[in-house]
């Protein structure tokens, strides 16, 4: 599986490492009255979906970033690639 | 004798029936074990197991057939040894030779720090009464010599066993247990994909499928790598993902090791199966997926991991390999449990190490189905142990799948 990292280009994915779906950008309002089910939910249930399914990729043996990749889990085919950063810039870190 | 000619089916095809009293949605091993004590041990007879391709085509067709009980927590150990036991009488219980050879597992221990946590491991499993040896280099060298015990980075020093453990025949499992359980008057319906679950006010009362809507007192569901895909369709959200599990086979040696043997300092474990193959896997991919096939620096990893140990083995050709589906739960320990939706229930969670329970799964989850309360080994294997922080974390990594 080769990645194309958007800064550095196709890297193989042994580089990196998964954290999993991409909602762990999205961290609850730990002040809010339903913090604790919400962090429940944030933290234990996923929709592990077959098919389409972003998520959070970490480039440890190379520059570090953070990348959020849109993935087919049915094929393994990478059909998107973007700096973590940028979609949370870009969300107000609400990524759902 | 005969030629291998004269050989007939030996469970029934029946067309669904509208209703019965309980509904098994998964013919895997789980669910057809299920199904089995249902009508064996439960006395109830009215039950259907649903496949959506043929039987053994998923997890227990595509395992590693080692069968054990060295777990250490209290959640877990008595369950796995009531599996154990299972197996032991299986065939008598059966009448169906699965191939069970207990021929022992061996944990490879690397330092004084790893030893004492083997120590442990051993004394928690001989308080559930299960067995337990803690072997030293020179124990460890008469039965396996061929180990590279002054590896430099990883010397093995010796190893827990446990004699009682082995190998089945995974796919004669299932067949097994769909003969028995069909002999009992259990309906057995392959090609047959639940769409959809029945749901008024809270209350399931059946299934749809790609052959017509099937009226069920209960439904229970055992699908292993599918969980989160099916139980969506009854608006569930599960602490579950599913990963990719690969496995390797090479080509057939004499006999060269004599049971089942872990590593350590990594992931890799290895038996060698009766037609002489050496069958060995390690970690799961690490990323979610549903295709039923892994990656290369996998596969590149658990050679390493074999040849850390063993490096006798690196001249063996490879002869194939493949993935399997894995729910993996998030503190790596299974769930077999109500759901909140009433007389739905859930058997889920097994990671890479359903095949192990397989009897004691389908016997917990008979229990929970005939009885609604949880049989007196499964009563911490809860789904709302997450929320309650009651987690059975095995492994110690914490709360993320691909850690386990």
């Amino acid at each position: 599986m080769m990645i194309n990292h958007p800064i550095l280009g196709p890297r193989d994915a042994s580089e990196f490492t998964i954290l999993g779906d991409a909602c762990l950008i999205s961290r609850p309002d730990w002040t809010a009255d339903d913090a604790q089910d919400s962090f429940f939910d944030y933290q234990y249930l996923r929709d592990n979906p077959a098919g389409i399914h972003r998520e959070l990729w970490f480039h440890e043996y190379g520059d570090r970033s953070w990348l959020v990749i849109t993935r087919n889990t049915l094929t393994h085919e990478i059909l998107d690639v973007v700096l973590a950063r940028d979609l949370a810039d870009k969300t107000g870190g609400q990524v759902r | 004798m005969t030629g291998n000619r004269g050989w007939t089916p030996v469970w029934r095809e029946p067309e669904p029936k509208p209703s019965y009293d309980i509904v098994i949605v998964g013919g895997g091993g789980h669910g057809l074990a299920t199904a089995f004590y249902l009508a064996s041990r439960y006395g109830i007879k009215n039950i259907a197991v649903l496949e959506k391709g043929w039987l053994g085509s998923g997890n227990i067709g595509r395992n590693t057939t080692i069968v054990r009980s060295n777990y250490l927590l209290d959640g877990n150990q008595a369950f796995y040894e009531l599996s154990l036991k299972l197996w032991e009488g299986l065939e008598q219980e059966l009448n169906y030779n699965v191939m069970m050879s207990q021929r022992g597992i061996i944990n490879l221990y690397h330092s004084d720090a790893q030893r004492d946590a083997y120590v442990r491991r051993g004394n928690a499993m001989r308080l559930h009464g299960a067995d337990a040896e803690l072997l030293d280099a020179p124990q460890l060298r008469a039965l396996c010599p061929f180990l590279d015990y002054e590896n430099a980075r990883f010397p093995i020093k010796g190893g827990l066993l446990q004699r009682r453990a082995g190998t089945a025949r995974h796919d004669a499992v299932a067949w097994g247990f769909a003969r028995a359980a069909d002999q009992l008057g259990v309906d057995i319906i392959q090609n047959c994909d639940v769409t959809g679950f029945r749901i008024d006010n809270g209350t399931c009362s059946g299934v749809e499928t790609s052959r017509g809507t099937i009226k069920a007192g209960k439904v229970g569901v055992a699908v292993a790598g599918s969980t989160s895909r099916v139980m969506a369709q009854a608006g569930l959200r599960l602490p579950i993902e599913s990963h990719v599990l690969q496995a390797f086979v090479s080509e057939g040696l004499k006999p060269v090791i004599p049971g089942v043997i872990t590593f350590g300092a990594g992931h890799f474990y290895i038996s060698q199966s009766d037609k002489g193959g050496l069958v060995f896997g390690g970690d799961i991919d690490g990323y979610n997926s549903y295709a039923q096939r892994g990656n290369l620096p996998v596969f590149e990893d658990v050679c390493e991991g074999g040849m850390a140990i063993m490096p006798m083995i690196g001249r063996a050709r490879m002869l194939r390999s493949w993935g399997g589906i894995m729910d993996m739960s998030m503190d790596g320990s299974p769930i077999i449990d109500q759901t909140p939706i009433d007389h739905l229930y859930l058997n889920a969670g097994w990671c890479y190490g359903g095949f192990k329970a397989t009897p004691a799964s389908g016997l917990c989850f008979a229990h929970l189905l005939a009885r609604d309360a949880p049989h007196e080994v499964a009563t911490k294997l809860r789904l709302d142990r997450f929320a309650r922080g009651a987690m059975i974390d095995e492994r110690g990594a914490g709360a993320q799948p691909n850690l386990h």
